[in-house]
């Protein structure tokens, strides 16, 4: 019982992560990202390239910097200059970018199924946690998890830039009126949601492994995720998150893993449904928000 | 100037004619097989471009409605059902002929229904699936209605990877030929090439003149509305639901027929039918013909998936879709086909001309750049 909680919140954690890279996008542009998938794939992919010949911190240093720096140049080059364009076209560009992106990892690095190797230890170390075991990486995992949690915690309420990116998402025009560089703090969020994305591949490959094509059910998942938290809301994205990978597993435990996938879209659609707001966010400021 | 507007279906018509006169002409009739094909798939377009183009209202599921249009139909015209030949149902069924006998590559006897019966209970089956998705699911809009659809789309691909009955990984094959009337059948043989162009073109152009007929209709006019601005229809007394729910239905029907006749003429139908990424395909096919352009839509839907289907994009073929969606979202959101992208290209080519030519004054800024424009409105 334990260890089925344990590896749901270990795969929770990562849909987390994918799912604050959503909110972060979405906050200040009020878009959905469908190429978030991409990023987390690619961020690993390169990562395992780079493991060949660097020591594994820099290859994963180095990838999330590559990753980071991709985003900003689609942000630049592909939302920038349609940025106040209806919500439909630019869905559709980010559609056509995670294909692009996809396909283009399909050329680079093929079809195969690939690995990081775990971050400590060998493939079989495990912990005991109250009789259960857990693998070491599932524990980078959730530590990378919090990690990322705290320190964007932290860049949003103390630092003046994380400030100034909050200020865009309550409103726009009010942030560029106290003279914030509205345009560049897209460009930041592009950035960073790649980058925290392109840490999350990374840490949860050794475990689940990289494939060029896992890039859009992971999207749907941290959509899922993220909607059930409520849009923007990354805490509530947290909880929602550990919530998804608990149910997940379990359903799997009891029925077959084809139908791991249908868990998390039928969630979506009840929650898409039932409640738009997310789980977690009173219906007044959810109304209030959307109005 | 009612009936003007059924001039480009003549047209279109006697092109098609013209075409296979030209290939006939030139002994390429092979070309008309993926030409054939590709107007299966212009099906779907039509009916997605309706969705998209005039309601506004985006799917990423529509392989989806495809393939169970495909799949229902391959499932009725294979599954054998022998064992039951005696039952009082399949009995009455074979005096009605809604059940036919025949035999298979090995002379085995094959008894199931026919494809008529197929066609019937898969399109009502797409329906009454598209009612069941569309009512909870069109009361969301953006991002929610994009990412729900797309959910849709993976459920059916997951089902139909999953499901014993419907070949898994291998599909369905050995479907037999749909015979329509008077000796006309959907089949894929070569011997079958030429009247089945002229059917699919049939079928095509019939989905067309009412597609056209829906636009131009109260219907057309709501649906434009809706898009335009749902509060603004809604305070003028149109059921938005009501409408988004029908025309959603209405593609959702339309894909399935192409799934169906699709997976007649190929004699199988596949998994890679049923993928996101087709769903994705037809999006971008309605997208590069201009949204709410049935003709853009239809031409391109023949000619991309023409090109497509002839291997022409080798393995770069879902990467150019995903290169074409970018690009015309990009750049020229009226889609290729618009006078007016055209115009605003030409424009700004030749204002990339003057600015080159130094002897003429700088063009006057009377006319700030639209974007800056819209910056300020919001």
């Amino acid at each position: 019982m334990i260890q089925f909680g344990l590896s749901g919140i270990t795969h929770g954690s990562v849909y987390a992560i994918v799912a604050i890279g959503f909110n972060i996008i979405y906050n200040t542009t009020g878009i959905i990202n469908f190429a978030q998938g991409e990023f987390v794939i690619l961020g690993a992919m390169i990562a395992i390239t780079l493991a060949g010949v660097l020591p594994l911190p820099a290859a994963i240093a180095l990838a999330v910097a590559a990753t980071m720096l991709l985003g900003g140049l689609l942000e630049l080059v592909f939302i920038r200059p349609v940025r106040h364009a209806p919500v439909l076209r630019l869905i559709v560009i980010t559609i056509g970018l995670s294909i692009l992106m996809r396909e283009g990892m399909l050329h680079v690095w093929d079809e195969k199924v690939r690995a990081l190797p775990v971050f400590t230890g060998t493939d079989t170390s495990t912990v005991t946690i109250a009789g259960a075991h857990i693998s070491t990486q599932a524990l980078w995992v959730l530590g990378a998890c919090g990690v990322i949690v705290a320190a964007l915690t932290l860049f949003f309420r103390r630092t003046t830039t994380g400030r100034a990116m909050r200020a865009c998402a309550d409103d726009r025009m009010a942030a560029r009126l106290c003279g914030i560089p509205e345009r560049w703090m897209v460009t930041l969020s592009f950035v960073l949601s790649a980058g925290i994305g392109a840490l999350a591949g990374c840490v949860i490959s050794p475990i689940t492994q990289t494939q060029y094509d896992m890039g859009s059910s992971l999207a749907i998942k941290g959509f899922t995720v993220a909607v059930l938290g409520g849009l923007g809301n990354s805490m509530a994205a947290v909880a929602a998150g550990l919530l998804l990978g608990l149910l997940e597993v379990f359903t799997i435990s009891q029925l077959p893993v084809a139908y791991e996938e249908a868990v998390s879209i039928v969630v979506l659609l009840l929650v898409l449904v039932c409640r738009p707001t997310g789980l977690f966010a009173r219906p007044a400021a959810g109304a209030a928000r959307a109005a | 100037m009612r009936l003007g507007r059924y001039v480009p279906v003549l047209i279109a018509a006697a092109a098609a004619v013209g075409l296979q006169q030209a290939l006939a002409w030139r002994e390429a009739t092979h070309y008309l097989t993926q030409i054939t094909m590709a107007a299966y798939y212009a099906l779907v377009v039509i009916g997605l471009c309706l969705l998209m183009g005039y309601a506004g209202q985006v799917s990423l599921g529509h392989a989806g409605f495809f393939a169970i249009g495909g799949y229902t139909s391959a499932v009725l015209t294979t599954y054998n059902l022998m064992a039951w030949r005696d039952t009082p149902l399949i009995a009455a069924g074979r005096r009605l002929g809604l059940v036919l006998q025949r035999q298979d590559l090995y002379g085995a006897d094959i008894l199931s229904f026919s494809p008529w019966v197929a066609l019937l209970i898969a399109l009502l089956a797409a329906a009454l699936i598209a009612v069941l998705i569309g009512l909870p699911i069109l009361r969301l809009r953006g991002h929610y209605l994009a990412m729900a659809t797309l959910g849709f789309g993976l459920i059916i691909d997951r089902i139909v990877l999953g499901t014993p009955l419907f070949g898994q990984a291998d599909g369905i094959s050995n479907v037999p030929p749909f015979g329509l009337f008077a000796g006309l059948e959907v089949n894929g043989r070569a011997m079958f090439r030429v009247s089945n162009y002229y059917i699919a073109t049939a079928l095509v152009l019939g989905a067309m003149v009412l597609a056209i007929n829906l636009v131009h209709s109260r219907v057309g006019r709501a649906l434009r509305s809706i898009h335009q601005n749902e509060e603004a229809a809604h305070s003028l007394g149109i059921d938005i639901y009501r409408y988004k729910l029908a025309v959603f239905v209405l593609s959702a029907v339309l894909a399935a027929a192409g799934g169906v006749f699709l997976t007649h003429y190929n004699a199988s139908i596949g998994p890679s039918e049923a993928t996101v990424m087709k769903s994705v395909r037809y999006v971008a096919i309605v997208a590069i013909g201009g949204m709410a352009n049935l003709w853009g839509a239809l031409v391109m839907g023949v000619v991309l998936n023409f090109l497509s289907l002839r291997g022409v994009f080798g393995t770069y073929d879902d990467a150019v879709f995903g290169l074409i969606l970018v690009a015309i979202m990009v750049l020229a959101p009226e889609g290729l086909l618009r006078p007016s992208t055209w115009r605003r290209m030409m424009s700004q080519v030749r204002q990339t001309m003057s600015r080159r030519d130094f002897r003429k004054p700088a063009p006057s800024p009377a006319a700030p750049p639209p974007v800056e424009a819209k910056v300020h409105r919001e």
